[in-house]
């Protein structure tokens, strides 16, 4: 038998970093891409001469502001449009995490595209704007966030600073998806007041709200208990390939390679192979590193 | 050492999904080919290859695409490799598409093979008949590799385009093809520079000497530093001198560009990447720098 992932800890070493992946949701222009830049400038994970091409990028097409949202729209449709079409993977690192970022579109007609990028995800970022309020593709992302089962939600209330920062703005969201979201079944959501644009409650703690309690995103995405979904009792093994060298040296090698999805698998074990019905026993966990 | 668990580190996760893409490609296609460049990225390939399938030879040969402006050490390396793991090279050849009038070189100080690669690429995969070509390619290297999908569909020309992606949920990878499409694989996707030095670092892989901090002839152009070659033209003002360099990615000569550097273990190597504040592209890719989109008007046209 050769086994897939090595659980043997033979590359965690001084580096038993935690690799959290999020996906951001919600609809068009309520930011998630400035949202996502801000959170990469603010923890200083935008490199020079990625700084430099978005300085140069806005200032010929004469924006007022650094456009972050440059940054994840990698496309020449994108750019030209100024929207998200297809989702954007994006590598950030705190002392606490490693993270990875999927910038999905907000568009209904590319919804198959925010679906491929929340698939991988451990938690979802869904965005409102605070001026509108919750809005069907709110709505439709945080549905499916919960079809997908994604354990962690956190709705960003954003452009809190086109609405005075005003508190009962957010309470009437909060409010609004509370009953909502529990209806769904999602089983951990949170709710952060922010203006991404000027990096309220992003990295750092918004002096415009103090009434808002609670941690910034990014606090709140370094410190969230990503409890693996695991199964340690019921083995399920789906075998992706089989090896046989039929060399010299392993004539009869027969090895079944895949990912263990569930369960503990020894030498020894009885082992029930579907769709035959049949029942055998692993001869030997093998593995590249421990060979 | 390290206690026994259940958790994975991000490195192993990440090698996890690397070698469950290389068995699903395996099974799913007919001929596959692993496109191997000598640098940092292709080296990772091997080692993660040879995790899915030994004691076995893998089910694919490995195949470079020699411009013929190349670094010596890095040839010498590949062959030294590849003997060693005995698998199978298939070289295709830049020279050879222009002896045969496939492509036009290009002339003048800033002539580059680098565009013509994707003929000589295209042409091969044509002739071998490969349905699908794992190649190093990460998404944190440029903006436009950020936004492809693990199995990155290619029409019978050859040709990505962005806006018709596939779906691509978890770990599920649709490898449906017609006769003539075939399909670009990047186990490495989600994995970064600074994760590719840890790996190599921890795997114990050796890597071409270029890696690390040397001797050179250089001359500066654009604020970079390239290597003095047969294969450059100077123009007027440049001068070639004497630098301690060390490169961040493996291409052509005429293309890549030396980083000053006096690291020379790979301890030293990890430090810098995890302390630099430009991206490996950025800092070493003239073929960038073209346009905008340079990349991405590459990668339609068929390019890694």
């Amino acid at each position: 038998m050769a086994a897939g992932a090595a659980t043997n800890g033979h590359l965690a070493g001084a580096r038993t970093t935690e690799l959290l992946r999020f996906a951001t949701a919600g609809s068009v222009d309520d930011g998630k891409s400035t949202l996502i830049g801000r959170l990469l400038h603010d923890s200083k994970a935008i490199f020079e001469d990625q700084l430099e091409h978005l300085l140069a990028t806005s200032e010929r097409r004469g924006d007022a502001y650094v456009d972050l949202a440059l940054l994840t729209d990698g496309l020449r449709a994108e750019r030209e449009q100024g929207i998200t079409i297809d989702v954007a993977y994006r590598y950030f690192q705190t002392a606490k995490r490693k993270f990875i970022i999927a910038d999905t579109p907000g568009h209904e007609q590319y919804t198959r595209n925010m679906v491929t990028g929340a698939s991988t995800a451990d938690l979802s970022v869904v965005l409102v704007d605070a001026r509108k309020g919750v809005s069907e593709q709110t709505r439709r992302h945080a549905y499916i966030a919960s079809l997908l089962r994604i354990p962690h939600v956190v709705v960003c209330v954003n452009k809190m600073d086109l609405v005075g920062y005003d508190e009962a703005v957010f309470d009437a969201i909060v409010e609004e998806l509370v009953d909502w979201t529990a209806r769904l079944g999602l089983p951990d959501v949170t709710f952060i007041p922010m203006s991404a644009l000027h990096g309220d409650n992003v990295v750092e703690r918004s002096l415009e709200m103090p009434w808002y309690d609670g941690p910034p995103l990014l606090y709140h995405l370094e410190h969230v208990v990503i409890a693996p979904a695991r199964d340690l009792v019921n083995l399920r093994f789906p075998v992706q390939w089989v090896i046989r060298p039929s060399s010299q040296q392993h004539p009869d090698y027969r090895g079944y390679a895949g990912q263990l999805v569930g369960g503990v698998l020894r030498p020894g074990d009885e082992v029930l192979v579907l769709p035959a019905g049949q029942r055998t026993r692993v001869a030997e966990v093998d593995t590249f590193d421990a060979g | 050492m390290n206690p026994l668990t259940y958790e994975l580190s991000h490195l192993e996760a990440l090698e996890a999904e690397s070698i469950h893409i290389f068995r699903e490609v395996a099974a799913e296609f007919e001929r596959p080919v692993l496109l191997f460049s000598g640098g940092k990225d292709s080296l990772v390939l091997l080692r993660l290859a040879e995790k899915a399938f030994r004691p076995a030879r893998f089910p694919f040969p490995i195949m470079h695409v020699d411009t013929g402006h190349n670094f010596p050490e890095v040839l010498e390396f590949r062959d030294r490799l590849v003997s060693g793991l005995g698998e199978r090279l298939i070289v295709a050849s830049v020279q050879q598409s222009i002896d045969s009038g496939r492509v036009v070189e290009e002339t003048g100080p800033r002539a580059s093979r680098n565009r013509l690669q994707t003929t000589t690429l295209l042409d091969a995969i044509a002739e071998h008949g490969f349905d699908a070509a794992f190649g190093g390619a990460r998404r944190d290297e440029e903006r436009a590799r950020a936004k492809e999908r693990v199995f990155s569909f290619r029409d019978d020309f050859g040709q990505w385009d962005p806006k018709r992606q596939r779906p691509e949920l978890w770990s599920l990878y649709n490898g449906r093809i017609r006769k003539g499409e075939h399909v670009r694989v990047f186990p490495l996707s989600n994995w970064t520079e600074l994760d590719v030095w840890q790996y190599i670092s921890t795997e114990g892989l050796e890597v071409p000497s270029i890696y690390f901090a040397h001797s050179r002839q250089v001359f500066e152009r654009d604020d970079m530093l390239y290597a003095f070659s047969p294969y450059v033209q100077l123009t007027d003002g440049e001068q070639p001198f004497e630098a301690s360099v060390r490169y961040r990615t493996v291409g052509d000569m005429t293309c890549t560009g030396a980083v000053r550097s006096t690291a020379t273990t790979l301890e030293d190597v990890v430090a810098e990447i995890a302390a630099t504040r430009i991206t490996e592209r950025g800092e070493t890719r003239a073929d960038d720098r073209v346009t905008e989109a340079a990349m991405e008007d590459r990668k339609r046209e068929g390019y890694f």
